[in-house]
């Protein structure tokens, strides 16, 4: 028997010797700063140190841009019937069902009526944590009915995507979405009906090719990756890296695609002011 | 198994070697009997190989080098041809080709995505890959051909809208969007053929139309089969399960129905006999645009909104 072999076993090397802090702490993959979670909330997610944009999710911006953070959810129970019963290495309808029930939501859009600073309005935001906030029957109804809502009650409708674009998964059922909504706003347009659509990070694909990029104004977040093709994509296609900040909000906002781009904490105020320009005062 | 295309001729020299032996038996009755025979069962057996075409095989004769592009059916179909370019802000897309052109001696405006078949013309043409100056070309042809009453007939055959830098930067997300709202709304009648690959936003871009038709060949869909695989599969092989699993062609749309009507093509596709695709496509267009024609503006954009409304409702309401 070696001499130095442990005879005692009691000591567990893959115990737990650090104190937990997960879900303290967050880390903002901008400028490497560490921040206290507590401190993240009180500024609206957004890194106090860089400015950097977090995602939240479309109840936060609900919250964060109707009066007293209080209003009225429509729309709510519609659920995908998987037109193509698609299966790639998981069926379709399992990824489904396992997302609403993490998600809590039926799709990855959530419909609300209220008012911003007392002007009633409708708001249509995209829950990115839902299968990348991908546009299938369901998006495409959802938004097309608040639009059709905002006509009908001549409120100013406000869309707040986040989205990879088309849902792979419904094939062109999503693909015609993009001509639904479309055709939905030309309609709102005629009616003099205000919309202002809000690009956050990211908004991609068919989401950009079609109701985001069609706002009386089109505004963004800071930092936010909006494009039509996604970076890999045209990586591949040019056989070139691309320049820094590439299909940024700032890009886009320098090569003349964007109206503005809005820090998070001054969007309610933004989007105020232009309502009030758009609509005679009451 | 061997190709479509080769099993097509494999069935046509079986074709020859019967007509042959026709010329030979004479006014043998028996012989004529027994060969009558033989021509039906090559003419079930060349139905089998065209119904049992899978979705990636039909995918091929899309993209076949071969098949007739917009130049070709304008050519065949047309007359007093005069084309329109420039989008008046930046350039001149090659990728989409607009213009006038009589219709049986009626004025239309055509739209089409060109591709091209020797290298020089193919990186011309940018593979049929547009540009946004390119729809935004095709838009204000469309504003015009709206204020002079002419109705639109688009041909779309594109793998997509150019995923470049430059495109990014001049905004083709934009230039695809608003073209969808303007479409939407246009006051003439506008008729879609899809002819070869219709290829995502790129193909709806000029697609949103009062009549969506698509030759029996070709594909649409929201994304390349190999894209697909690559994504959901994470392996691009999977080219062949994946155009199965997305329901791209002609077929499975007008049984989902996304698009109004298939239009036939001749005997193995396309790409053996333009003239005769050519006239086929030309029937179907006259019967549309015949129905089209009667419609007032108001009832036209109705219709229009209400066919994209309602295309694609596949939820329930828990």
């Amino acid at each position: 028997m070696a001499w130095f072999k442990r005879d005692n076993t009691e000591l567990d090397p893959s115990g737990e010797k650090r104190v937990r802090t997960e879900g303290l702490w967050e880390k903002c993959e901008q400028c490497n700063h560490v921040i206290w979670k507590k401190d993240l909330d009180a500024n609206l997610s957004v890194c106090p140190k860089c400015d950097r944009h977090f995602r939240i999710d479309a109840e936060a911006r609900l919250n964060l841009l109707f009066d007293d953070a209080k209003y009225h959810l429509f729309d709510d129970r519609l659920y995908s019937t998987d037109p193509l019963r698609f299966t790639d290495t998981k069926a379709y309808s399992d990824r489904l069902r396992k997302t609403q029930e993490s998600t809590g939501i039926s799709d990855a859009i959530v419909n609300a009526s209220g008012t911003i600073d007392g002007r009633p309005v409708i708001i249509s935001a995209m829950e990115y944590s839902f299968i990348g906030g991908s546009m299938g029957a369901v998006v495409g109804e959802v938004i097309t009915r608040a639009i059709e809502r905002g006509a009908a009650e001549r409120k100013p409708v406000i869309v707040i995507s986040a989205s990879g674009g088309a849902r792979m998964m419904e094939g062109a059922v999503s693909l015609m979405q993009m001509a639904k909504i479309s055709a939905a706003l030309a309609r709102l347009d005629d009616a003099g009906v205000p919309y202002i659509s809000v690009l956050t990070d990211p908004t991609t694909g068919g989401v950009t090719a079609s109701y985001a990029m069609l706002g009386d104004l089109n505004i963004a977040e800071p930092g936010a990756l909006i494009g039509f093709a996604g970076p890999r994509v045209i990586e591949q296609t040019i056989r070139q890296k691309l320049p820094e900040g590439f299909q940024r909000s700032e890009f886009l906002l320098e090569h003349g695609m964007l109206d503005a781009v809005v820090h998070r904490k001054n969007m309610k105020s933004y989007i105020s002011r232009a309502l009030s320009f758009m609509q005679p005062s009451n | 198994m061997d190709s479509p295309s080769k099993q097509q001729q494999n069935l046509k020299s079986l074709e020859k070697q019967i007509e042959h032996l026709e010329t030979l038996a004479g006014d043998n009755k028996v012989a004529l009997d027994q060969l009558h025979q033989l021509h039906e069962k090559v003419n079930a057996l060349r139905m089998q190989v065209h119904s049992g075409m899978s979705a990636w095989q039909r995918t091929e004769l899309a993209r076949h080098a071969q098949r007739p592009y917009t130049l070709d059916y304008i050519d065949r179909i047309f007359t007093d041809w005069s084309e329109i370019h420039g989008d008046r802000a930046y350039g001149d897309d090659p990728a989409i080709i607009c213009g006038m052109a009589k219709f049986h001696d009626e004025e239309v405006l055509i739209i089409g995505h060109q591709k091209a078949r020797d290298t020089k013309q193919k990186v011309y043409r940018n593979f049929g890959m547009p540009n946004p100056e390119g729809y935004r070309k095709a838009l204000r042809t469309m504003h015009m051909a709206q204020k002079f009453g002419r109705p639109i007939l688009t041909f779309v055959d594109t793998p997509g809208a150019y995923p470049g830098l430059g495109a990014e930067e001049r905004g083709q997300a934009e230039a695809i969007a608003r073209n969808l709202r303007e479409m939407a709304r246009m006051e003439v009648p506008i008729i879609a053929t899809i002819t070869g690959e219709g290829g995502s936003g790129g193909a709806l871009a000029i697609a949103v139309a009062d009549r969506v038709l698509m030759m029996e060949n070709s594909v649409y869909s929201v994304i390349s089969p190999e894209g697909c695989a690559s994504i959901m599969w994470r392996d691009a092989t999977k080219k062949e399960v994946a155009a199965q699993a997305l329901k791209i062609t002609a077929r499975d749309l007008k049984e989902l129905k996304m698009i109004d009507d298939v239009v036939p093509e001749p005997e193995g596709g396309a790409h053996n006999d333009h003239d005769k695709a050519a006239a086929y496509l030309a029937e179907s267009l006259t019967k549309h645009l015949a129905e089209l024609r009667g419609k007032s503006i108001s009832e036209l954009k109705n219709t229009r909104y209400e066919k994209f409304r309602k295309m694609g409702q596949f939820f329930t309401e828990r």
